[in-house]
């Protein structure tokens, strides 16, 4: 039940967090789902792209009605992304769970690298 | 036409291999090979996510991968706090709060090394 209850917090946070810097949700949800509620490196990952889809949702509504959405090219891009999924999903499953994991962790930190970075210019 | 498809490809496969919807991948591309001024990169890479999250929940949910109640845990609470978020956006000062995200980042990447 604690697990629960600071996975909800966690997701909240992620979801903030999301909100004001335009990270999506996924490399929360991901730490989240295997580290608090003990889900293989695969099911969170797998887990992950399921919990994000409300998330996205709910921000592609708000940002298109600020006139930011292009969405020929929103449509274009993700049905080619369906293609480039199943390549990737191929390769998430054939890896080990150890491999997978550490990709991940390195994934965090080039992304914590551009966003120290980007706060350090003053963006 | 063929830069989107190119950049959907690398989008997907990014997102399905790591868990996350590829919009680290997506921006960047969306700005530098197709001209796209940020704003817009941002707003138009959350609904190419959705379609890129909807493909991977159906390639991973085809291998029993997918644990919907965990998922419910973490995305409902996430869905409330990017509205949170959003609001906030426009009221608080952020260097702070990114250099304190990047190092919760570093420290999670550091014990999902030694896991």
């Amino acid at each position: 039940m604690t697990a629960v209850a600071l996975a909800v917090a966690l997701g909240f946070a992620a979801g903030v967090l999301s909100g004001m810097f335009g990270v999506g949700g996924g490399i929360l949800f991901v730490p989240t789902l295997a580290l608090v509620l003990g889900l293989a490196q695969l099911e969170a990952q797998a887990t992950s792209l399921a919990a994000m889809i409300p998330v996205v949702a709910v921000g592609a509504w708000r940002q298109s009605r600020y006139g930011n959405v292009r969405w020929s090219a929103a449509l274009f891009v993700g049905l080619a992304s369906g293609i480039g999924v199943g390549g990737g999903a191929v390769l998430a499953a054939a890896l080990s769970e150890d491999v997978l994991r550490k990709l991940f962790a390195a994934l965090l930190i080039v992304i914590a690298v551009r966003l120290a970075w980007s706060a350090r210019r003053g963006a | 036409m063929w830069t989107f498809v190119a950049i959907g490809l690398a989008a997907g496969f990014f997102s399905a291999l790591f868990g996350v919807g590829g919009g680290v991948i997506v921006v960047p591309l969306l700005v530098l090979l197709a001209r796209f001024e940020s704003r817009e990169a941002t707003g138009t890479s959350l609904a190419v996510i959705g379609l890129t999250a909807l493909f991977g929940v159906a390639a991973f949910g085809v291998l029993g991968e997918v644990e919907w109640d965990d998922a419910v845990v973490v995305g409902l609470p996430a869905t409330a706090g990017t509205l949170a978020g959003t609001w906030l956006q426009q009221r608080v000062s952020s260097r702070l709060l990114i250099l304190l995200f990047a190092a919760v980042l570093l420290a999670v990447a550091v014990r999902l090394f030694v896991e």
